[in-house]
């Protein structure tokens, strides 16, 4: 049959297409996913950047936290629905008990003014009974052993990844566990982000991480892979009993609650270090930095962030359930249907690396991913702008039954001036040049329409800015209140910026008339330096230079690459540059702190990045932190706020507006701005998923059987002349 | 010719040592130690001491390739570059800076991209001399010449528009293939379908000029007349001399490329998500990844040098002509 099929390829090509497309069944061909997961209780979401640290001392990306954060589990974290945003305990038994002292060791009031504190300790104690999730750093043998310590080199052969190991046991979570991760932090070889900060806050922290580097070394220079941190102490941080720490800050931080409900301090068990230390481990590329142990409801089973990352529901979570609490606005919207139901309620969430928007874009259309970001690109595609700038979803999108959900972020992109370059800074020992150099920020804060940037390259995703603080941060204020009055004035209800003339008067007073620099009689030059550059940076360069243009300010771009501008920047050798911050917690402090004199980067290598310094404003931010929340401390900012519109050190820009897409089989979907671990409040649908997923993909044929007919009926002449040529005798 | 061979072994050390060190001085004039710290630590709260620390770690607080403080021989042996290259000269990739094993990754990620890469060759080739047969066949007809003018304008499509096409036209519009993706095992054939014919596809271009000239060139010469002569069928007369002689070039072009499809696809892996070498390039040169750039360029040097010295061997296969000394 072979033989005689050979003999017509046709006949031989109808065979393979048959078989090829018999091998295809039920589901739909174009179905990335295996049938059973489609119609389970199954998350499906991309990635577009391979996580670089799953160490929870390490790690302090949001693209890392939403792993991690399903996985390790802090003291705190956030409501999930209450706004704004509340601290409730998470695996604490309660709200961490806060104690002040003096400087003779008396216990003061909790309302006993900041500079009379000397150390304030955080004693928190955790719930009984919780265990990991199961782990083979855990397992033991029958009498009693570790299963997997110690292991020789030879005891690894054959095994790659965790689950290589084929008995895994638990323990129950306790105190000691979250001291050690504070003592991980200190660690020098651990790198944490964090350490720093810590160092100026928790007792004894930086001397702890002088001592452990010294034990490292010793360590190495015996041979063991493993430094353990548990026999050395750190003032700061006690164990009192199984299920109470303390951690003993010398100075009054109350923005370090926050900290408790960040990954940095979610507790490490000491037997899950040791496991991954050991010899051979590292050559195999099985750490501690690639397989998260922790108590959270989710554990991550599969980790190749070069294809993807599946998170599987933890058989040893402790349980937790739905919020009760919320707004009549959640409960319209459903988000209170699961009242009081245990989670999580979704079993597995798989995770796939999507580098490119457009395959990721489509796959969200055709319903293989379930919720989904909005890129330029599509942006049309799925969102209409209303004329009083309300966001709609298009008439394809609602078919669907796609929902869109739109949050302000708590972050911001800014604009700013270098404040120790003479020109846009001013001399600092000078009060009329620093008049003029006031002047002249002030009317180019005027001059950049952010309206017009948002509109343009943000397709309207983005509140103007006013101020550093954005919405949903304390001391935000809207409306009239809020407006920066250098730059706006206030007429028929809304914010309108001020006339370029007016922008033009100011420059004329900085000594610039109609941009001119009177050194050289021609346009004055300023320099806007860059990391941006490509096809794609172009056009928004260009819009920088013409925003300076209507001034007569000739901006000249300095492009260069991420390197060399994040050093011009530590050298202080850029004059006007743009950056952004994204909050660590919803505390006003995490953004005025960004111009802090004693943060600046040049001086300080803080995070102060324009070097502005300014003493009255030094002066309330070191009042202001220390502050609750309430009248007194808004007064504060308020002020604060005011000195940095009147000193324009930077131009505000704007606060990203997120626009995230779901569909109708993903409930509880709420935008989340501080909170990381929110897989668990998610429920799918799995059946209305499977069924839509078939409605919408069902494969067309037509146009291949159509192709094929006109190929065939476009050889018929070639056949012809081919056997007229094969029976054509020679002349 | 295994004195050729080994002759051409030992050309190769000198070969690698200087894409080794061009690696090294490129990379390095773009970024800094410091570079390669901020762009691992990440830009919130980095203190100077950690950058520090992290250098000391690997290996990079040391000098590029000149340590003027050492003594003796440690001038040249106690410096970036001989820390970081002598290893390479035994297959011993170290770790990334990010702290994998690289050859556990490179032989992980290596067979996606053969995956994908092998049928795009065997597929590509059988569909290029076909075609490019046929128009051999059918030359100075309208055939040819409206298949010539297809494959110029197929030459002139970017291959980002084959695969964006394709995506959307055979993965959206369709619904025939998953639009991107990989799974590992036997069920990868259903992610790799699309691929491949996109791959296929934006290659019939250029492969079918490159054919139907070897086959013309093949056509006119006086053998091939003697064939006709004899009274052989064209089809014999194309398949039987014609092909079977034109086979030297095309060898050449096939062999030299085999060594290098371990080094899997840029865009296609990109686009597809495909876990395969080309994408670990491209992240590692993103993420100033040196360890992984300095392994994957050797590498490359080593197949592509290997895919040299393969070629030279096969033409003493298909051309007795050829001796190898």
């Amino acid at each position: 049959m072979f033989k005689r099929l050979g003999h017509n390829p046709f006949r031989l090509l109808l065979l393979l297409a048959l078989l090829v497309l018999g091998g295809c069944g039920d589901p739909p061909w174009n179905d990335p996913w295996p049938s059973e997961d489609v119609s389970g209780s199954v998350f499906f979401s991309s990635f577009a950047e391979r996580p670089k640290y799953l160490d929870p001392a390490r790690s302090y990306s949001s693209n890392e936290w939403a792993f991690i954060s399903q996985v390790y589990e802090p003291p705190l974290q956030y409501h999930y629905l209450k706004r704004s945003y509340e601290l409730v305990p998470l695996t604490a038994d309660g709200m961490p008990e806060v104690r002040r002292y003096d400087a003779a060791g008396r216990l003061l009031p909790a309302d006993a003014p900041a500079d009379q504190v000397a150390t304030t300790e955080y004693l928190i104690h955790i719930r009984p009974g919780i265990r990991y999730q199961p782990h083979p750093a855990f397992a033991h043998t029958a009498d009693g052993r570790y299963r997997y310590w110690p292991l020789r080199e030879e005891g690894l052969a054959e095994r790659y990844t965790l689950a290589d190991f084929s008995e895994t046991g638990t323990r129950e979570l306790v105190a000691a566990d979250y001291a050690y991760q504070i003592k991980r932090l200190a660690f020098p070889p651990n790198h944490s982000p964090l350490a720093g900060l810590l160092a100026e806050h928790i007792e004894d922290f930086a001397a702890f991480a002088k001592v452990a580097a010294e034990q490292a070394l010793r360590d190495r220079a015996a041979g063991r892979l493993w430094t353990d941190l548990r026999p050395l102490q750190m003032e700061g941080v006690r164990v009192i009993d199984r299920y109470t720490c303390s951690i003993r800050l010398k100075d009054s931080y109350p923005q370090f609650i926050y900290w408790l409900a960040t990954n940095f301090f979610a507790p490490m068990p000491w037997e899950a270090e040791r496991f991954h230390a050991q010899p051979g481990m590292i050559e195999r590329n099985i750490t501690l930095n690639w397989y998260p142990v922790g108590t959270g409801p989710f554990m991550l089973t599969e980790n190749n962030p070069n294809l993807r990352m599946v998170l599987e529901r933890n058989p040893n979570f402790h349980g937790e359930r739905y919020p009760a609490e919320g707004s009549e606005a959640d409960r319209a919207r459903g988000l209170l249907d699961d009242a009081g139901r245990p989670m999580p309620f979704i079993d597995k969430a798989v995770y796939t690396l999507e580098k490119e928007a457009i395959p990721r874009w489509n796959k969200f259309l055709q319903g293989y991913y379930d919720s989904s970001g909005i890129a330029s690109d599509s942006f049309d595609q799925a969102v209409q702008l209303a004329a009083d700038g309300d966001a709609r979803l298009t008439p394809e999108m609602r078919e669907k039954g796609i929902a869109l959900d739109t949050a302000v972020e708590t972050s911001i992109y800014y604009m700013s001036f270098n404040m120790r370059d003479p020109m846009v800074g001013g001399d600092p020992d000078d009060p009329a040049d620093q008049q003029r150099a006031r002047k002249l920020r002030q009317a180019i804060a005027i001059a950049v329409d952010w309206e017009e940037f948002i509109a343009i390259f943000n397709n309207g995703r983005g509140l103007p800015a006013h101020g550093p603080l954005p919405p949903g941060i304390f001391g935000y204020r809207e409306g009239r209140e809020g407006i920066n009055p250098v730059v706006y004035r206030w007429q028929d209800g809304k914010p309108v910026r001020r006339s370029i003339e007016e922008a033009k008067r100011l420059l004329a007073e900085a000594g610039y008339p109609d941009g001119i620099d009177p050194v050289t009689g021609n346009a004055l030059v300023l320099y806007y330096d860059t990391a941006l550059s490509g096809p794609g940076s172009k056009s928004i360069l260009q819009w920088y230079v013409n925003q300076f243009r209507k001034l007569g300010i000739s901006l000249v771009v300095r492009a260069t690459d991420y390197n060399r501008f994040q050093e011009k920047m530590l050298k202080g050798a850029a004059q006007i540059f743009s950056w952004g911050w994204n909050a660590d917690y919803p505390d006003p402090e995490n953004f005025l702190f960004l111009l802090y004199g004693p943060n600046g980067k040049v001086e300080h290598h803080g995070e102060n990045a324009a070097n502005f310094t300014n003493a009255g404003f030094d002066a309330l931010f070191e009042r202001m932190k220390n502050l609750p929340n309430g009248a007194e401390r808004q007064q504060v900012i308020d002020r604060m706020v005011a000195i940095l519109q009147t000193e324009s050190p930077w131009l505000f820009g704007y606060y990203p507006k997120a626009f995230s897409l779901h569909h109708a089989w993903y409930h509880n979907a709420l935008p989340h701005l501080m909170a990381n671990n929110t897989l668990k409040y998610k429920r799918i649908d799995g059946a209305l998923r499977a069924r839509r997923q078939k409605e919408w993909n069902q494969p067309v044929t037509w146009p291949l059987w159509t192709l094929l007919g006109l190929l065939v009926l476009s050889a018929v002449p070639a056949i012809r002349d081919y056997r007229a040529r094969e029976r054509r005798r020679a002349r | 010719m295994m004195a050729y061979i080994v002759r051409r072994v030992l050309y190769v050390i000198p070969i690698l040592v200087g894409v080794n060190l061009l690696t090294f001085l490129l990379f390095f004039v773009v970024n800094s130690p410091d570079d390669m710290a901020r762009m691992h630590l990440g830009v919130k709260r980095v203190s100077d001491q950690a950058i520090a620390e992290w250098k000391a770690e690997r290996g990079y607080d040391k000098p590029l390739v000149w340590n003027a403080g050492a003594e003796g021989l440690d001038k040249l042996t106690d410096t970036i570059f001989f820390d970081k290259s002598v290893r390479l000269f035994a297959f011993d990739f170290g770790q990334s800076d990010s702290g994998r094993n690289i050859g556990h990754d490179i032989a992980q990620r290596m067979w996606p991209s053969l995956a994908i890469a092998i049928p795009i060759m065997l597929v590509g080739l059988a569909v290029n001399i076909s075609f490019s047969l046929l128009l051999a066949f059918f030359r100075g007809t309208y055939l040819d010449f409206w298949g010539v003018v297809l494959c110029v304008a197929m030459m002139s499509v970017s291959g980002l528009f084959y695969i964006i096409g394709g995506q959307v036209l055979l993965g959206k519009l369709l619904n025939l293939f998953p639009i991107s993706g990989y799974a590992p095992g036997p069920d990868a054939w259903r992610f790799l379908v699309l691929p491949v014919i996109i791959g296929v596809i934006s290659g019939i271009g250029s492969g079918t000029r490159w054919y139907r000239t070897l086959f013309l060139e093949e056509v006119g010469k006086d053998f091939v007349r003697t064939a006709r002569a004899k009274g052989l069928s064209e089809r014999a007369v194309l398949f039987g001399h014609v092909l079977r002689n034109a086979l030297i070039p095309i060898l050449t072009g096939v062999v030299v490329v085999i060594p290098t499809l371990f080094m899997g696809s840029l865009l296609l892996e990109s686009f597809f998500g495909i876990p395969g070498l080309g994408s670990y390039t491209i992240d590692a040169i993103s993420r100033q990844d040196f360890a992984i750039v300095r392994a994957m360029v050797f590498l490359g040097a080593v197949l592509y040098v290997l895919g040299l010295l393969l070629t030279d061997i096969s033409y003493t296969l298909v051309d007795p002509r050829v001796r190898l000394q």
